[in-house]
């Protein structure tokens, strides 16, 4: 469904991604694990089309996708959950859930994907008409992935989603993320959380010094040496 | 009592005044995050058209206002296309300011080459005969400023609050990287708004062209006060404009009246110093302002 062949890519004069290939097939969930600065948010921002590749090529559903702008990205049903939440502040939280349906592809059936997006995040209902910017981290994690859901996906990313928050709420974004995969939407997450992440991903990435230097099955991965030890810490 | 009515009136009908012109202004900074330097001249651009509209055609002012709003709204989406964008991607954002400076710039040359340096006065039809309200008197095209003002600002808050384009355009005031990550288009939005901002100056020309004598600096008489407005107002808040103004249209026709009309300017700019001092996020603060647009 997706395919990065070969991308080199960066900010400015640094180059951060070198030859980095992957893909990721429909209804999988794929994840890209690595340290800090490894390029994890690069790559996803790359696919999006926030950051011209120099060299290489990414392909969605066929289509070569690599040189398009982000808002042409996201209308072919790519969407990013950005690190950090990243909403919009004095917006309420309808309001925010509102700019989810933005796409075109996204405008029909808005109330009844509301309707199923809040059932999965009940504390989001209870927000709806407060203001964004003042909910806990927690809450900002869960209207970011609702805002990301009501976009209608066909690839739904994640970047680091377990970014500072407690564990308890940790577990349950990974819920949410199964059971965003159970309905059918195709995931690809990226983060530091390496262990949470790999249980429960299909495949991941390893992602070091901006290439990717292991793929494999995520059960594979969760028993590789390599994996394990820099990690993992066993 | 009756003066007292009679200035603070004045002040409201003279805010009135002051908003119209300012919240183009505040509406392009919130969103696009661009000061205009060249807003008074799209004011001046819109006085001529209305004056032209007006006197080759004799139809009333107010008629000019099909004409001249979109043509206003396409000098500001040209503006924003051909001469900000280029530049939004530079490592130095003063290169903008620079740019609306030149701006406004040739667009008074051109003015005075076109026009000369002498002044055109707009048809009135009435628009200068008083009118009385209980004990006080205004002009009838006060009036009409004073109410379009506040109709602009009700306006303005109910497209951006309500439709799906406004809800984009606070979108990307708010979180320009977010917007684009809901398939905003942004400079397209930044095209639109800029429009949208030079379009309501053009309202702002076409009721008040018949009221002062138009010329190629017309401009920078009322572009100063605007700016003092906008940034009492919370910089990008419309509401905060509109309350902003009416302070500043009170406190000049106040001090006009008590002080000396000479002083009148020294007033106003003295308290917006101690204002500034006092409260460097305007009026209004940041939760109005943030609440409301960016």
């Amino acid at each position: 469904m997706l395919t990065l062949k070969n991308i080199d890519a960066g900010y400015g004069p640094t180059t951060i991604l070198q030859d980095v290939s992957l893909d990721v097939k429909a209804g999988e969930i794929v994840t890209i694990v690595g340290a800090n600065g490894a390029g994890k948010t690069t790559t996803l921002r790359t696919i999006v089309g926030q950051i011209l590749p120099r060299r290489g090529k990414i392909t969605f559903q066929g289509e070569d996708i690599t040189r398009l702008h982000a808002h042409d990205v996201v209308d072919r049903g790519i969407i990013l959950v950005p690190e950090g939440r990243q909403l919009f502040p004095d917006m309420t939280v309808r309001e925010n859930l509102q700019m989810g349906t933005y796409r075109k592809s996204a405008r029909s059936d808005q109330e009844s994907r509301l309707e199923e997006v809040l059932t999965l995040f009940p504390r989001v209902r209870e927000r709806l008409d407060q203001n964004a910017a003042s909910l806990s981290g927690g809450e900002q994690q869960m209207v970011a992935i609702a805002r990301g859901m009501m976009a209608k996906p066909t690839l739904l990313m994640f970047d680091e989603p377990s970014l500072g928050l407690a564990p308890i709420i940790v577990s349950q974004v990974f819920d949410v993320v199964r059971q965003i995969a159970a309905t059918g939407t195709t995931v690809l997450i990226v983060e530091q959380n390496v262990f949470t992440t790999l249980k429960v991903a299909d495949r991941g990435y390893v992602l070091e010094n901006g290439s990717i230097v292991l793929a494999d099955t995520a059960p594979a991965l969760l028993k590789n040496d390599h994996i394990r030890r820099a990690y993992l810490g066993i | 009592m009756t003066t007292f009515l009679q200035i603070i009136t004045n002040g409201l009908m003279l805010g009135g005044l002051f908003a119209i012109v300012a919240i183009g202004l505040t509406l392009i900074f919130g969103i696009v995050k661009v000061v205009n330097f060249a807003h008074g001249e799209f004011l001046m651009v819109g006085m001529f058209l209305t004056w032209m509209i007006t006197t080759r055609m004799g139809l009333h002012p107010f008629a000019s206002v099909i004409l001249v709003v979109p043509a206003m709204f396409v000098l500001g989406a040209l503006t924003q296309r051909l001469l900000i964008q280029p530049l939004m991607g530079a490592e130095d954002d003063h290169v903008q300011i620079f740019a609306t400076v030149g701006l406004s710039t040739a667009l008074m040359n051109l003015a005075l080459l076109t026009y000369g340096a002498d002044i055109a006065n707009t048809p009135t039809f009435g628009l200068r005969a008083p009118i009385e309200l209980g004990p006080v008197r205004i002009l009838t095209g006060q009036l009409y400023i004073f109410l379009a003002a506040i109709a602009l600002v009700i306006a303005l808050q109910l497209f951006l609050k309500n439709s799906q384009t406004g809800r984009a355009i606070r979108a990307v005031a708010q979180h320009r990287v977010a917007a684009e990550l809901m398939g905003v288009n942004v400079p397209r939005i930044y095209i639109l708004s800029f429009g949208l901002g030079a379009a309501c100056v053009g309202l702002a020309a076409v009721l008040i062209a018949p009221l002062y004598p138009t010329s190629s600096n017309i401009g920078t008489y009322f572009v100063l006060t605007a700016f003092v407005v906008v940034v009492l107002g919370g910089l990008g808040s419309i509401p905060g404009a509109f309350f902003g103004a009416m302070v500043i249209g009170i406190v000049d026709s106040a001090a006009g009246y008590y002080i000396g009309s000479g002083l009148r300017e020294a007033v106003v700019f003295g308290l917006f110093l101690v204002i500034l001092i006092l409260r460097p996020s305007g009026l209004f603060g940041k939760r109005m302002t943030l609440s409301h647009l960016s």
